[in-house]
């Protein structure tokens, strides 16, 4: 990837919103499935979205500081394996907040298991699209830093 | 008066000049973009587009089977680089090595690159699925000039014999000029050696076939000096020393270096690159983000001085890292056989009785490595051969297109003395009417995009060009369901229309 930070931003919004948006909708019966107790597949919804947009928003100010980071790199790049190994830091941090916060109440906050299952599968689905097959249905996004608009 | 001159006229509204890679890929846009064959011309005589690319890299020691240095998704064939030569390479080989390279580079690994052949293969593919080869008029283009009324005339002279006239004028209201580097030069004092002992053949430039010398070098053992530190000293260093392991030679190896590169360098902890026993490393021809990211956005909007600047700050001949050269110079430094000199060369003559050259070089007193000289501060190094692997370019102005552009159509030059192109690669002053030229690849080197002598960097132009032309109406825009379309039929190779 070559991004600039407005790229960064556009791609982190709309790629995980409307691609992880879609993606969680087809694993809330999986989750479901692996919730404990007997939740209600409303609730089961709201866990998920929720935890979908704190990993966006927290995304947002992570693409911050990965910009600073790559201004130490010569080529101004952000290798694909970076793309993968972020997910590490994101995840324990987006871990902590819907369960350190009020995000969620109580009662609602996901099991490590689900959490996990939701965050890794749309992490890695991202990630594959980012760097491959997005290219075909946006040709210019990869030579706009990662912008669409 | 063309035609009162004799010359037939041939009517098209999109002529392309060059018929190398830049054409091809800016055709190659055009087909997906929905023109039809009938209206796009190529001129110019590469009977392939890869024709010329080959032969150069072929010379400079690059053959089918090596690696070229281009990123695994800069792939001219296919305008999305999606599926990537490594993906190609893995699916094709059933391996996941290229695949895990890609994934760990730059970091646990070298960066990837594809092989020459597989380049050249998949555009040959490209070229049959887009009917590049219909569009194909082979000659030579000696001018282009503004006609009355809007629009152009291209002049093309065919090959003798294949045409009933001696030019066929082409009448169009675009015309694209991609005639590849204006030609290759040598050091001003290798060429000064060939034109004193009329002696071409121990003072070569590494993009002319030099074969002669590793011949000579298999018959008996002798010593060459490298001029340059670029990829292409790379190239031909790595051919000298396989020849040296394959055939049990004893080649001697002297590498001068100009300016001489220990550390990593730059003026700014955020504009550092790094650098070891001579060389400055860089993975591709520019650093990476010039193709897309944040250097790419910060060009377009340089001009003039701070736009030379620019390029000055991250130009500067490199090479890339690869474990292979490491091996076998650290083995050449530690045998004896690889030796470095720094300074400038002032002289080359004949050795004594006219065997070899000697090449007196004043020693730069501010290199890292010691270096024995005499009191005037130079001493002299005795070769068989010396190969210039510096790519030192032609003026544009040497090339007879480009500067009857110059002169008389209106083009002008740009901060760094190449032929001066808009953001969208229109050459600048030489529109007429509703008509426009545009301009891609080396020869306009120095614009608000630093990476146009690359696979990637003509197609970036090309999308620009059919971008533009899509607003002039002339092609279909490649919105998202276009694209998408279109990349499904590439995967099923079939034809675009």
């Amino acid at each position: 990837m070559l991004p600039t930070l407005w790229g960064r931003i556009q791609t982190r919004v709309l790629v995980l919103g409307i691609l992880g948006g879609v993606w969680t909708l087809v694993l809330i019966p999986f989750l479901w499935l692996l919730s404990p107790g007997s939740p209600s597949a409303a609730d089961v919804l709201r866990v998920a979205y929720t935890v979908l947009f704190t990993v966006i928003v927290l995304g947002v100010a992570w693409e911050f500081v990965y910009h600073f980071l790559q201004q130490f790199r010569w080529e101004k790049d952000w290798p694909t394996l970076f793309g993968l190994v972020t997910a590490i830091n994101e995840g324990v941090v987006a871990w902590l907040v819907v369960h350190g916060t009020g995000i969620l109440p109580q009662d609602l906050r996901p099991s490590p298991l689900v959490f996990s299952v939701q965050f890794v599968t749309t992490w890695l689905l991202v990630w594959v699209a980012v760097n491959g097959p997005l290219r075909a249905v946006f040709p210019h996004w990869r030579f706009r830093g990662g912008r669409f608009l | 008066m063309v035609a009162a001159a004799g010359i037939p006229v041939v009517d098209v509204p999109f002529v392309t000049v060059g018929s190398g890679i830049g054409s091809f890929v800016t055709v190659d846009y055009l087909r997906i973009c929905g023109v039809p064959v009938e209206q796009i011309a190529v001129l110019g005589p590469q009977d392939v587009p890869w024709h010329s690319y080959e032969y150069l890299t072929r010379v400079s020691q690059i053959p089918r089977g090596e690696r070229l240095r281009s990123d695994s998704a800069s792939t001219p064939d296919n305008i999305w680089g999606f599926p990537s030569y490594a993906v190609r390479e893995a699916w094709a080989d059933r391996t996941l090595k290229p695949l895990w390279n890609i994934l760990v580079e730059p970091i646990f690994a070298n960066y990837y690159t594809p092989r020459a052949g597989q380049a050249f293969e998949s555009m040959e593919k490209e070229c049959k699925r887009i009917g590049y080869l219909e569009c194909l008029r082979r000659g030579q283009v000696r001018m282009i000039r503004r006609r009355n009324g809007g629009g152009y005339f291209t002049i093309l002279t065919p090959p003798q014999g294949t045409s009933p006239t001696k030019r066929v004028a082409f009448r169009s209201r675009w015309v694209h000029v991609a005639i590849g580097y204006p030609g290759i030069k040598l050091l001003p004092d290798l060429q000064a050696f060939r034109e004193t002992y009329r002696d071409a053949s121990k003072v070569v430039n590494a993009y002319e076939s030099h074969e002669h010398v590793y011949q000579s070098l298999r018959r008996k053992p002798g010593t060459v000096v490298i001029r340059g530190s670029g990829i292409v000293a790379s190239r031909v260093l790595q051919r000298l020393i396989d020849d040296r392991d394959a055939y049990g030679l004893q080649t001697q190896i002297v590498h001068l270096f100009r300016t001489y590169v220990d550390k990593s360098h730059g003026s700014h902890i955020w504009m550092r690159r790094k650098g070891k026993d001579g060389w400055a490393y860089q993975g591709f021809n520019y650093p990476k983000s010039v193709w897309g990211g944040q250097l790419k956005a910060r060009m377009r909007k340089l001009e003039g001085h701070a736009r030379a600047e620019a390029y000055k700050q991250m130009g500067g001949t490199n090479t890339p890292v690869r474990d292979n050269w490491q091996e076998q110079l650290r083995r050449g430094r530690r045998e004896g056989w690889y030796r470095v000199a720094v300074g400038t060369a002032e002289r080359l003559v004949p050795g004594p009785g006219g065997q070899g050259v000697v090449t007196t070089v004043r020693v730069d007193p501010h290199a890292p490595v010691r270096q024995d000289h005499r009191p005037d501060g130079t001493f002299e190094i005795y070769a068989d051969f010396v190969i210039d692997c510096t790519g030192l370019e032609a003026d544009v102005r040497e090339h007879r297109l480009l500067r009857d552009l110059l002169d008389h159509t209106g083009a002008g030059l740009n901060p760094i003395g190449r032929m001066d192109v808009e953001r969208d690669f229109e050459l600048r002053g030489t529109r007429n009417g509703d008509g426009k030229i545009y301009a891609s690849g080396s020869a306009t080197l120095g614009g608000y995009f630093p990476g146009v002598d690359t696979f990637l960097g003509l197609q970036i132009a090309a999308l620009e060009i059919v971008d533009d032309l899509a607003r002039q109406g002339f092609c279909k825009k490649l919105t998202p369901w276009r694209s998408t379309a279109q990349w499904w039929r590439w995967v099923n190779n079939k034809g675009v229309d």
